[in-house]
C-alpha cells in the first residue's frame, strides 16, 4: 500500500470570532496517497483554498490534525513549516501573486534560488510556453500569462507536492492544456503529489481522485479508474 | 549572479525613489545639523587652543599698583611657575575725530626688543614698533577696523592726564583681546574699546613706572597648580598693591570666548539631538508603514520557504540603504556646511588662523541613531507581519473591515456625503496608522513651534534686559569712587531727569568649593532705573545683610534663597562679608549680583561713595548732555543704553546665538519633510483604492478628496498636539542656547505657535498639491494592476 502524502483528522478552521465567525472548515477527514493527481471541486466559499493553505503550510488550523507523510503539520513550529514549504511545496495561488518588481524569469528564480534540486528557471518557463516572455514584468503580461509564470514558479523547484488554486481559471483551452500538461508531467515524471482546485469540472477527468467540497467539508470522493490526458479534455 | 531578491531590492528602491529620497533627506538634514555643529565646536575650540599656545597666552594675570622688576625673580621661583614676566598696562582715552565721546582704551607695553615671552601679539599689517620712537604704537585690529584706521594713520590719546599724538605703525591681533569691553559694560563692542601696544620705554615714561611693572604674567606647567600659584603670587605681590591674581579662566576676553564656545557646545549638544530624534522618529514611522505596505509580498516570499531571517535581511537592506544613505549624505552636507560656518565664526572670533577638527563621534552617533531608528521601525513592522501566517499576510487587498466604524446614523448620513464618510472611515479603520501620522506631523510641528518660540525668547531676553531691568537711558562711570554729592552735579545738568547711584565692585562669591569671580552692583533700595526684579518684573527689596543673586549665579554657587555665602570684595580694604541670599533676580544677561549700596559702602568703610550713575534724560538734550559729561574730568566713560542694546543684539545675532537662525531653517526643512512624507505615504497606501474609485466613476477631484481629506484631518489634529509638544520642546531648546553670558527664556508665545502652525499648513497644502498632481496623472490600469 502506498503511503499517504496527506492525512487530516477532523480539521477545522474558523475565521474571526463571536457573531461574525466564519467556519471555513468544519472537520475535514482526508487521505491523499502520495503521487496522486487530485482535483478539488466545490462551490465558491466552500473552503477549498483554506484547506490548501493549511496542508500547504501557509496557514494554521483552528482544530484537528494534518500530516504530511508521517510528519504532523499541525504540530510544526513556524521554522519547521518554513522548512517544509522550502523543501517540498510548490504553490500556484488563486491570485497570481507575482512580485511586481521582478521579471517573469526572476520571479521563477526567486524560488529556484532556495530550492534544493530545481530545474532551471528557463526550463520551467519553457514548460508553460513562456520562454519568449522571460524578461517581461508582470504589469506587461496578460492575466493568463501571469498565471503561467506562477505555475512555472511552482514547478521549477521539482516539488514533492504541488498545490494549484484555480490554475486555469483565466486561460483559454489551448494554454489551459499546456498548463495541465505541465502539471501532469510534474506528477508523472517526478512522482509529485498534485492537488488542484478548479471550477472546470472537466479537469476532474484527468485526476486519480476527485474530492467534492461543500460548506466546509467533504461531500464525496471519487476515484477514477481511467484518466484522460489533458488533450482529451473537453473545455 | 545577483540574487532575485537583490534585484527586487534595487527595483523597489527605484520605484519608491521619490519617497526614499524624501525620507533620506529628512534624516540627512537632522544628521547634517549634528555633524555641522560638533565639527564647528571642535574646530573653534581647537583653534582657540592653538592660538593661545602659539602666542603664549599667560595662565596667570596679577595686576599690582607698582612692583619693581626684581620681584619677578620671586614670582618665577614659585613652585609650578614656568615663566614670569612683568609689563605695564594703563588706561587711556582715545579722541575720535568727529565724535564727542572719547573712547576708552588700554595701553599695553611690549618689550623693547622683540616679542614678549608671554602674551605675544600677531602683527597683521604694518611693522613692529621702534623702541627709540616713543610715539609709535600698534593698534588692535578689531578696533582699527571698526574705525577705519590703518597703519600710517595718527591718533591722539590721553594717558595719565597728558594728551599725546601717536603714529600707528602696525595693526595687531592678540589672543588676549579677542573680545574687548569698556569697563562696567557687559557686552563687548569692538568700536568702543581700543588696545594700544607701546614700547616698554615709552610706557614707563607715560605712566611713571621706571624700572617697575604693574602687571605680572605667569605660565604654569600644570593646571592643578593654579590655586597654589595664585595664593603665592598674592602673598608676594601684596606689598605692591596687588588686586588679586587670577587665572586665564577669569580673564575677560577668554571668559567671553570660552563662554561663547561653551554656548555653541551646549546648543550643539542640546539641540541637534532633538532634531535628529524627530527625524529618527519620522524614519521609524515611515519605515514601519512602508513595510506594512509590503505585507503581501512578504507573505509570498515566506510562502516559497524563505525564512524570517532571510526576509528580514532583505528588507533591512532596503531600509538601511534609505537610512544610512540619508545619514551619509547628512555627514557630507554637515562637513560642507560646517566648513562654511567655521569660516564665518573664525572671523567673528578674530582667530588669525583655523585648525579644522572634525568629530568622528558625531558621525558615529548620527549614522547609528538613524540606522537604529530605521531598524527599530523595520523590526516593529516585520514582527507584526511575521506574526501572521503567510496565507493571511498574502491575502489580496483585503477589503478592510469597516463594520466596526459605525453605520453612521441617519443624521450623519444626511450631513456627510459619501467621500467625507469614506475619509472618516479610513481614518478610524486604521487607528495605528492615523495615530502614527498624527504623531509624526505633531513632532514636525513641535520642532518648528519650539524653534519659533525660542526665537521669540531671544527677543524677550533683549526686551527684559533693556526695558524691564534697566530703565535708564545711559550710565556714567567715574575714574574712581567719588562722594555721592557728585550725583547732584549730574542732576543739575539741563535735560537730566533722574539720577541714580551705582557702585560696582569686583568680588569673589564663595560657597564651599563653588566660587565665582565677578562683580557686585550696589544699588539703592527703591531704585527705579537699574533694578533687581523677579520673574514677574516686580522689584525685589534689598536688605542690609543680604545679597540678591541671579539664577545662573545661584546655579553656579549651588545656593537658594535663605542660604548664606561669603563675599570677598576685591577692592579697598578688601572686606570679607557673610551674607544671606535674600532673593533671586531675573537676569538674562551676564550673572550680576546686587547689594544695598549703603551696606556695601559700610563694609568698605567708605561711606557715601559711588562709582557711577544711571541717568534718565530728555532725548532732545542728549548731545548737550554728552558734551557736558565729557567735559567733566571725573567721568571715565559714558555708555548709552541704546548702543549697549544694539551691541547685545549684535552679539546674539552673530555669536553662538546666530545658530538659532540656522536651526530654525533646519527645523522648517524637517517639518516640511515630515509633512511631505506623510502625504506621500498616504498616497502610496491608497493609490490602488483611488484608482478603483476613479474606475467606478468618481471624478479626479472626488478621488483626491478622499486622500487629501485624510491628510487634512491628520494635520488638523496634529496642530494642537504639536503646539503643546513644541512649547515643551522650547524649554529644552532654550536651555541649549543659554550660556553664562545670556539666558534665553522659554516663554509662551502664541504668535510663534501660530507661525509654526501656518508653516505646517503651508507644507501640507503644498504636499497635498504634489500628490494630487501625481494621482491625477496616474495611469488607472497600472495603478490597479500594481497590486496583483
Ligand atoms: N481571512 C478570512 N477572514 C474571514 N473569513 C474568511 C477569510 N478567508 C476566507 N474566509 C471565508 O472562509 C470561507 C472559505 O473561504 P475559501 O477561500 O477557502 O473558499 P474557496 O472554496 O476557496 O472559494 P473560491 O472558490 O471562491 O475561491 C469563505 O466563506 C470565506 O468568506
Ligand atoms: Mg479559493
Amino acid at each position: 500500500m502506498t503511503q499517504n502524502a496527506f492525512t487530516t483528522k477532523n480539521l477545522t478552521k474558523v475565521y474571526g470570532e463571536g457573531e461574525t465567525a466564519v467556519h471555513a472548515l468544519r472537520g475535514v477527514d482526508l487521505d491523499i496517497p502520495a503521487g496522486e493527481f487530485v482535483v478539488l471541486l466545490g462551490p465558491s466559499g466552500s473552503g477549498k483554498s483554506t484547506l490548501l493553505n493549511i496542508i500547504g503550510g501557509l496557514d494554521r488550523a483552528t482544530g484537528g490534525q494534518a500530516w504530511f507523510l508521517d510528519r504532523e503539520l499541525t504540530a510544526m513550529s513556524d521554522r519547521q513549516l518554513t522548512r517544509y514549504r522550502r523543501d517540498h511545496v510548490g504553490f500556484v495561488f488563486q491570485f497570481y501573486n507575482l512580485m511586481p518588481s521582478l521579471t517573469a524569469l526572476e520571479n521563477v528564480e526567486l524560488v529556484t534560488e532556495v530550492a534544493e534540486d530545481p530545474m532551471t528557471a528557463e526550463a520551467a518557463l519553457a514548460m508553460v510556453g513562456l520562454s519568449n516572455r522571460a524578461d517581461h514584468f508582470p504589469s506587461e503580461l496578460s492575466g493568463g500569462e501571469q498565471q503561467r509564470v506562477a505555475i512555472a514558479r511552482a514547478i521549477a523547484k521539482n516539488p514533492t507536492v504541488l498545490f494549484c488554486d484555480e490554475p486555469t481559471g483565466a486561460l483559454d483551452s489551448e494554454t489551459g492544456r499546456t498548463v495541465l500538461t505541465a502539471l501532469r508531467d510534474v506528477n508523472e515524471r517526478l512522482g509529485a503529489t498534485v492537488l488542484i482546485v478548479t471550477h472546470a469540472a472537466a479537469t476532474a477527468n484527468m485526476a486519480d481522485r476527485v474530492i467534492h467540497f461543500a460548506d466546509g467539508g467533504i461531500r464525496d470522493v471519487l476515484l477514477n479508474s481511467t484518466k484522460l490526458s489533458p488533450d482529451e479534455i473537453e473545455w | 549572479m545577483v540574487s532575485p531578491l537583490d534585484r527586487k531590492l534595487l527595483r523597489d528602491l527605484w520605484r519608491m525613489k521619490t519617497q526614499a529620497l524624501a525620507i533620506s533627506l529628512v534624516v540627512a538634514v537632522g544628521v547634517m545639523l549634528l555633524v555641522m555643529m560638533s565639527g564647528l565646536v571642535n574646530s573653534l575650540d581647537e583653534t582657540r587652543r592653538a592660538y593661545y599656545e602659539r602666542y603664549r597666552l599667560a595662565d596667570v594675570f596679577a595686576p599690582v599698583v607698582r612692583a619693581p622688576d626684581r620681584v619677578l625673580a620671586s614670582l618665577a621661583g614659585i613652585e609650578g611657575v614656568s615663566a614670569a614676566e612683568g609689563r605695564i598696562t594703563g588706561s587711556a582715552l582715545i579722541d575720535m575725530p568727529g565724535s564727542d565721546l572719547p573712547v576708552q582704551a588700554r595701553a599695553v607695553s611690549l618689550p623693547d626688543f622683540g616679542q614678549p615671552r608671554l602674551n605675544a601679539v600677531y602683527l597683521s599689517a604694518g611693522r613692529w614698533i621702534d623702541r627709540r620712537r616713543s610715539h609709535e604704537i600698534l593698534l588692535l585690529k578689531s578696533f582699527a577696523d571698526a574705525h577705519g584706521l590703518e597703519a600710517g594713520d595718527t591718533l591722539s590719546a590721553t594717558m595719565h592726564g597728558a594728551r599725546r599724538s601717536f603714529e600707528i605703525v602696525g595693526i595687531a591681533q592678540s589672543p588676549e583681546f579677542l573680545y574687548t569691553t569698556a569697563p562696567g559694560e557687559l557686552v563687548p563692542d569692538d568700536s568702543r574699546f581700543g588696545v594700544i601696544w607701546m614700547s616698554r620705554t615709552a610706557m614707563e615714561a607715560a605712566y611713571d613706572l621706571d624700572g617697575a611693572f604693574n602687571e605680572a604674567l605667569m605660565d604654569i606647567g600644570r593646571e592643578e597648580d593654579l590655586p597654589s600659584v595664585l595664593a603665592a603670587a598674592d602673598r608676594i605681590l601684596d606689598a605692591y598693591g596687588a588686586v588679586g591674581a587670577y587665572g586665564l579662566e577669569d580673564q575677560f576676553s577668554n571668559r567671553f570666548v570660552a563662554e561663547e564656545i561653551a554656548g555653541l557646545r551646549a546648543s550643539s549638544a542640546g539641540v541637534p539631538p532633538i532634531f535628529l530624534a524627530v527625524a529618527a522618529f519620522l524614519l521609524n514611522i515611515v519605515i514601519s508603514r512602508l513595510l506594512q505596505a509590503e505585507r503581501q509580498q512578504i507573505g509570498l516570499i515566506k510562502a516559497f520557504g524563505y525564512t524570517n531571517a532571510e526576509v528580514t535581511a532583505h528588507y533591512f537592506k532596503l531600509i538601511l540603504t534609505i537610512a544610512a544613505g540619508g545619514a551619509v549624505l547628512g555627514c557630507l552636507l554637515g562637513l560642507a556646511a560646517g566648513a562654511v560656518l567655521i569660516g564665518v565664526y573664525v572671523q567673528y572670533y578674530k582667530f588669525p588662523f583655523l585648525v579644522f577638527e572634525i568629530d568622528p563621534a558625531s558621525f558615529i552617533i548620527a549614522v547609528s541613531a538613524s540606522v537604529a531608528a530605521a531598524a527599530f521601525g523595520g523590526l516593529f513592522a516585520l514582527r507584526r507581519i511575521f506574526a501572521l501566517t503567510p496565507a493571511v499576510a498574502m491575502r489580496p487587498p483585503t477589503p478592510p473591515d469597516y463594520s466596526g466604524t459605525g453605520r453612521f446614523g441617519g443624521l450623519l448620513k444626511r450631513v456627510l456625503d459619501q467621500p467625507t464618510r469614506m475619509v472618516l472611515r479610513r481614518f478610524v479603520r486604521h487607528p495605528g496608522r492615523s495615530l502614527g501620522a498624527i504623531a509624526g506631523v505633531s513632532a514636525g510641528m513641535a520642532l518648528s513651534a519650539g524653534m519659533m518660540t525660542v526665537l521669540a525668547g531671544f527677543d524677550e531676553a533683549v526686551e527684559t534686559t533693556f526695558s524691564v531691568i534697566d530703565r535708564s537711558d545711559m550710565s556714567v562711570s567715574f575714574i574712581e569712587p567719588l562722594p555721592d554729592r557728585t550725583l547732584h552735579a549730574l542732576a543739575q545738568l539741563d535735560g537730566v531727569i533722574e539720577v541714580e547711584a551705582s557702585r560696582t565692585l569686583p568680588v569673589i562669591l564663595r560657597n564651599g568649593v563653588h566660587s565665582y569671580r565677578g562683580g557686585v552692583s550696589g544699588i539703592t533700595s527703591g531704585a527705579r532705573l537699574q533694578r533687581a526684579v523677579d520673574a514677574n518684573g516686580q522689584a525685589l527689596t534689598l536688605r542690609g545683610d543680604g545679597i540678591i543673586l541671579t539664577p545662573a549665579l545661584a546655579d553656579i554657587l549651588q545656593l537658594q534663597t535663605g542660604d548664606r555665602l561669603r563675599v570677598d570684595i576685591r577692592q579697598g580694604r578688601r572686606p570679607q562679608l557673610d551674607l544671606v541670599v535674600t532673593g533671586i533676580a531675573e537676569s538674562l544677561l551676564g550673572a550680576p549680583s546686587y547689594m544695598e549700596l549703603p551696606a556695601l559702602n559700610r563694609a568698605l568703610g567708605e561711606p557715601n561713595r559711588v562709582s557711577g550713575a544711571y541717568l534718565r534724560i530728555d532725548p532732545l538734550r542728549r548731545d548737550a548732555i554728552y558734551a557736558a559729561l565729557d567735559a567733566m574730568p571725573v567721568v571715565a566713560g559714558i555708555s548709552v543704553k541704546q548702543d549697549a542694546r544694539e551691541a547685545f543684539q549684535r552679539m546674539m545675532d552673530n555669536g553662538a546665538g546666530a545658530m538659532r537662525f540656522v536651526m530654525a531653517a533646519v527645523a522648517a526643512l524637517i517639518t516640511f519633510g515630515i509633512v511631505y512624507n506623510t502625504a506621500r505615504i498616504a498616497y502610496a497606501e491608497s493609490a490602488h483604492d483611488l484608482a478603483s474609485l476613479r474606475v467606478i466613476g468618481f471624478s479626479k477631484g472626488e478621488a483626491a478628496f478622499v486622500l487629501l481629506g485624510e491628510l487634512g484631518l491628520i494635520v488638523l489634529l496634529a496642530l494642537p498636539a504639536g503646539a503643546l509638544l513644541g512649547y515643551g520642546l522650547s524649554h529644552a531648546i532654550a536651555a541649549g542656547f543659554s550660556t553664562d553670558l545670556y539666558q534665553v527664556p522659554a516663554i509662551f508665545s502664541p504668535d510663534s505657535l501660530g507661525v509654526a502652525g501656518l508653516a505646517v499648513l503651508a507644507a501640507a497644502i503644498f504636499s497635498g498639491w504634489m500628490v494630487k498632481r501625481e494621482s491625477d496623472r496616474a495611469d488607472l490600469v497600472s495603478a490597479l494592476k500594481s497590486r496583483e
